[in-house]
């Protein structure tokens, strides 16, 4: 931005926010420097409405009526309460929490974002210290789906994208009424009702393709009320697992210490002159258990139960004959 | 934060943020600024010549300028800064949320104590459409972990870790430095010069079996560098093999897991990528746990390695004594 146009925009809001009366255009091109530069009636109207949209894109209000009844044409001002951020003060630590929480995004549009916001948390007097490195560091990725995906939530408006479903290269195009975007153990999702479906429906943000577009006019979609969004991403049940079953095993000396760690030792047994303990060990998903003993290959071997002892015999028989296993 | 379309905001920060701190150094409010010292006179400059209509001697913002100090005399009416646009609410009260919800990085009391304020102040703009859950993944035991980590970092002191090493499958006992605590897709790290190692470490706390704080303190040596987490905890280093995989549908999670290079689909939905891998028993174990939804294209040598384990292993559940019925 050349420096004529920043001065000419910052006399602009100072004019606005010092009037009580309606500024018409034409009063603004007489008063505020810098349109006097306009060489036609033209060439002002365009200047004026570029610096009117200008001021609406840093988010400043224009309040756009007329002093009386007779007056021919509208004029401009601002609202010094709209315009104005509400008093705040806050205490070193939560100052300390919002200099952390500007670091916090991953994505340079929302790290831009919240430093907008420090800037105007600081000019409102608020000490935030950014120099000291905080003993705790952490981060909150985001998605390109965020952005678009949250606007169209705050806007009430549908919107279409591709998706891919978990374990499968197929991607569908779903259009969706998105009430929310969750965030749920460091992963996004978008909770909506999704029209092709005619049911709620949660995605996972990292699971959309390409570009998100909107459908209809915002303000067109209805979010239905008192419904937790966190609860179709997150499940309502949050308690800890419990057990299932227990495993038997063997498990090699000095082997497989990932199993061992979880494991209790209750024996001792040779297999094929490989000495080794027997151990026991809680079963909480079966089915990963299956997985991560099957990666120790000959060191861990499963005793009971029975159905166990299958599935890992099930995965290492597919790769020692090169098989897809039958599911 | 130099570029042209940060000005305005800027400018009109400016003026009630001098208001607030009569007589600051102009280096210093660079720095909050994150601009220049020679940016932010440039800034000031301009403000000098902006003001109310009529534009005379008193009608123009004032600024005083004292050795490498300044202060406002006159706002010309710009005394609060503007609101936060629902972007910039959004932004930095979607982050507080997430610092509320992960256990260990704050207090959390302050920081929901931050977010009614900042709520409070930015009025109409506050964000809806986001709801942010728990960040971590942890367990009563991690929980523990962490408090411990958490005074060891407070009192600077060293710890004694047996700790887990996923990618050789190893538990070792270690006594390191503490530096920092990480959160990292939901997972808590502890950042520490490692003293076996002789270098910065990140434990995952969840794989820290065992830990006692030490008398002594933690000195990580000058060349502790903290790591560099901008492509997340895995760092795929160009000297490590190369393992090329067909992954079948229910294996496509590997891909979203670990650092991949996706080469293409396949018919099917199976998906063929290249990975890097620093030790070959892990990348054995990672295949062999797939259960043949991933086959090993290369290098040879893997592919054999990952077919002989597994008829050792069925070998060797054969001649299972027949009493412990097998």
């Amino acid at each position: 931005m050349s420096t004529a146009r920043a001065e000419r925009l910052v006399n602009l809001v100072l004019a606005l926010l010092s009037t009580r009366q309606y500024l018409t255009a034409d009063r603004i091109r007489g008063i505020v420097p810098g349109y006097a530069e306009a060489a036609s009636d033209e060439a002002f109207s365009r200047m004026f409405e570029r610096d009117k949209t200008e001021l609406r894109e840093l988010g400043i209000p224009l309040e756009i009526g007329r002093n009386s009844a007779f007056d021919a044409v509208e004029g401009y001002r601002i609202a010094r309460r709209d315009y104005e951020l509400g008093d705040i003060e806050l205490a070193p630590d939560e100052a300390a929490a919002v200099g952390l929480a500007v670091r916090l995004w991953d994505s340079p549009e929302l790290t831009g974002q919240a430093h907008g916001a420090l800037v105007k948390l600081r000019a409102a007097g608020v000490e935030v210290d950014h120099t000291a490195t905080p003993a705790v560091e952490s981060r909150v990725r985001t998605e390109p789906a965020f952005s678009p995906l949250l606007a169209a939530a705050q806007n009430r408006q549908a919107v279409r994208f591709d998706y891919r479903r978990s374990g499968s290269a197929e991607r569908l195009t779903r259009t969706v009424e998105p009430w929310g975007v969750v965030s749920w153990r460091a992963r996004w999702y978008v909770v909506g009702h999704d029209r092709d479906r005619r049911a709620p429906r949660c995605f996972r943000l990292s699971r959309v393709i390409g570009e998100v577009r909107t459908v209809g006019a915002p303000g067109e979609i209805q979010r239905p009320e008192n419904v937790n969004l966190l609860e179709f991403v997150a499940g309502s049940d949050r308690s800890e697992p419990t057990p299932v079953a227990t495993a038997r095993l063997w498990i090699a000396d000095r082997r497989a210490a990932r199993v061992r760690r979880h494991a209790r030792l209750v024996g001792r047994l040779t297999v094929d002159g490989i000495d080794g303990d027997l151990a026991e060990l809680e079963l909480y998903h079966p089915e990963s258990a299956a997985n991560w003993i099957a990666g120790h290959g000959p060191d861990v071997l499963v005793l009971e139960p029975d159905v166990l002892a299958k599935a890992v015999h099930e995965r290492l028989h597919a790769i020692a004959h090169e098989e897809v296993r039958a599911r | 934060m130099t570029s042209a379309t940060d000005r305005m905001p800027r400018l009109l920060a400016l003026v009630p943020y001098l208001l607030a701190r009569p007589g600051i150094r102009i280096e210093d409010a660079a720095r909050d600024f994150d601009v220049s010292p020679k940016q932010l006179r440039r800034d000031l400059e301009l403000l000098w010549m902006c003001g109310l209509p009529g534009y005379g001697p008193g009608d123009l913002i004032d600024l005083s300028f004292e050795g490498d100090t300044v202060t406002v005399t006159f706002d010309a009416g710009m005394n609060r800064p503007l609101r936060l646009t629902g972007g910039e609410a959004t932004a930095l009260l979607v982050a507080l949320r997430a610092l509320a919800e992960t256990p260990g990085v704050l207090d959390t009391d302050a920081v929901r104590r931050a977010i009614a304020k900042i709520e409070s102040a930015a009025g109409q703009a506050q964000p809806s459409g986001v709801v942010v859950g728990l960040g971590v993944r942890e367990g009563e035991q991690t929980a523990r972990t962490r408090q411990v980590v958490r005074e060891a970092l407070h009192a600077r002191r060293a710890l004694r870790i047996r700790y887990y090493t996923a990618s050789r499958d190893e538990i070792t006992e270690r006594t390191v430095d503490p530096m920092r605590l990480l959160i990292v897709q939901a997972f808590g790290y502890l950042e520490a010069w490692c003293r076996r190692a002789e270098g910065v470490r990140l434990f995952r706390l969840d794989r820290i079996d065992d830990l006692a704080l030490l008398g002594e303190p933690a000195v990580p040596p000058p060349e502790a560098r903290p790591t560099d987490l901008s492509d997340g905890v895995f760092t795929a280093r160009p000297d490590q093999p190369v393992a090329e995989l067909v992954l079948e549908p229910d294996a496509r999670w590997v891909a979203e897991y670990y650092p991949c290079e996706e080469l293409g689909e396949l018919d099917d939905g199976r998906l063929r990528v290249r990975m890097r891998y620093g030790d070959e028993s892990w990348m054995i174990r990672l295949v062999l746990g797939l259960g043949g939804e991933a086959r090993v294209e290369g290098p040879a040598e893997l592919a054999d390695a990952v077919r002989r384990r597994a008829a050792d292993a069925l070998a060797r559940a054969g001649n299972l004594p027949s009493i412990l019925g097998q």
